[in-house]
């Protein structure tokens, strides 16, 4: 059973990488990030039982805590591009381009 | 009990859940990469989330399953949606490819992830997985991850005594966070604030003194954005704040970028078309209701 579990992790980690690449919008690539924590989450509780120790449920936590400030602060980049550039499309962020 | 049940320890009916949950979050997280519209990807989103806190109630993670609910689903989740609203909550992206081949490649480099994934997870032989009844014994769910986190554990197998000081520095991060929101979102006020007597002043000078007139009501459309009729039945301009007015733009498809006025004559002509279609024995409404137009 942990088995699947972490098949059904590593199916949404894949999802999660996939979208990434192939989204423009910043808010939906971002969001795909979320699913990538959310799916090595997974992986650390189901772990976390198969050892039959909590140490997986406490660095689900931590990783819990680690991406509620990471979207704070990246949708607070999020609305600072879009407010000066009206546009949330990773194309356009091309300043800095060679 | 807890020494009979350290083999297996996998409740009645969770491989039912399991096959149900999986499927639902492996095709709402499909869904979510290939949705159009970013506010259906966010609440698709949401659906993972929430079957995920399934997954972890299942997996005797009774804490871990309301904090995904409350903090995951209903606050990050929440932010996501409160952003979605500020850039255009209709916003759909343009799936025309911008990179050539892109696709292509992100799709061939997806499978090859996800099998050398597979492959890896699946050559591992798993021991038979233990439970957390002895871990939850002492004190429930909540009184052991408070034992590892703060005090000194006498059950786990780890080197360090405690998380302390993994916690004490995840606040730190989380003070950094707030202090970052705030000074990426702070915006400086060029001019300085109008008073209440500036602005009392200015209303009085101005040929509006009463209040401004309300959005218009519509049967099919009440929100903000939809101006009001004057009884000419001209748009009145000032019963819609302009900031909301600068992005009505495709935000209402079904009027199919009319204003109000002309949506209600069409509507109009349209049913003067059916009922004369009806009466003479007919009925081509397309036809009719241009023509109607330009009677007029």
């Amino acid at each position: 059973m942990t088995g699947h579990y972490l098949a059904l992790s590593a199916i949404l980690f894949t999802i999660g990488a996939v979208g990434v690449l192939i989204r423009r919008n910043a808010i939906v690539i971002f969001m795909c990030v979320e699913l990538m924590l959310n799916a090595t989450n997974l992986a650390f509780v189901s772990f976390s039982r198969m050892h039959g120790t909590l140490d997986g449920q406490i660095i689900a936590f931590f990783v819990m805590v680690v991406a509620a400030a990471e979207v704070v602060v990246g949708l607070a980049i999020i609305m600072a591009i879009f407010r000066s550039r009206k546009s949330s499309s990773v194309d356009d962020a091309n300043l800095l381009k060679y | 009990m807890s020494g009979t049940i350290a083999a297996g320890a996998h409740q009645t009916g969770e491989s039912g859940i399991f096959w149900f949950l999986a499927i639902v979050s492996v095709a709402a997280a499909l869904g979510m990469i290939f949705m159009r519209k970013v506010v259906y990807s966010a609440l698709l989103l949401a659906v993972v989330m929430l079957s995920l806190a399934v997954f972890y109630a299942v997996n005797e993670a009774p804490f871990l399953a309301f904090v995904q609910v409350i903090v995951y689903t209903g606050a990050v989740l929440m932010l996501f949606l409160f952003v979605i609203m500020v850039v255009g909550v209709s916003s759909t992206e343009s799936m025309v490819e911008t990179i050539k081949g892109q696709r292509v490649a992100a799709a061939l480099a997806g499978i090859g992830f996800g099998v050398l994934l597979i492959l890896g997870i699946g050559n591992a032989t798993l021991p038979q997985a233990q439970g957390l009844k002895n871990a939850n014994s002492d004190g429930g769910n909540v009184m052991g991850l408070a034992r590892l986190l703060f005090g000194s554990n006498t059950r786990s197998h780890n080197t360090m005594s405690s998380y302390i000081f993994a916690f004490e520095v995840t606040s730190a991060l989380l003070i950094t966070a707030a202090l970052g929101a705030m000074v990426l979102a702070h915006r400086e006020r060029l001019t300085p604030k109008p008073t209440q007597r500036q602005l009392s002043e200015a209303r009085m000078k101005s040929d509006h003194v009463s209040t401004l007139p309300p959005p218009g009501t519509y049967a099919r459309h009440n929100s903000v954005d939809m101006p009001a009729l004057l009884p000419d039945g001209s748009v009145s301009e000032l019963s819609v704040s302009p900031v909301i007015a600068r992005r009505r733009g495709g935000s209402h498809e079904d009027l199919h970028g009319e204003g109000p006025e002309s949506a209600v004559r069409h509507g109009a002509a349209t049913l003067k078309a059916v009922l004369q279609g009806r009466d003479e024995g007919q009925v081509e409404v397309e036809s009719e209701s241009p023509a109607e137009e330009e009677k007029k």
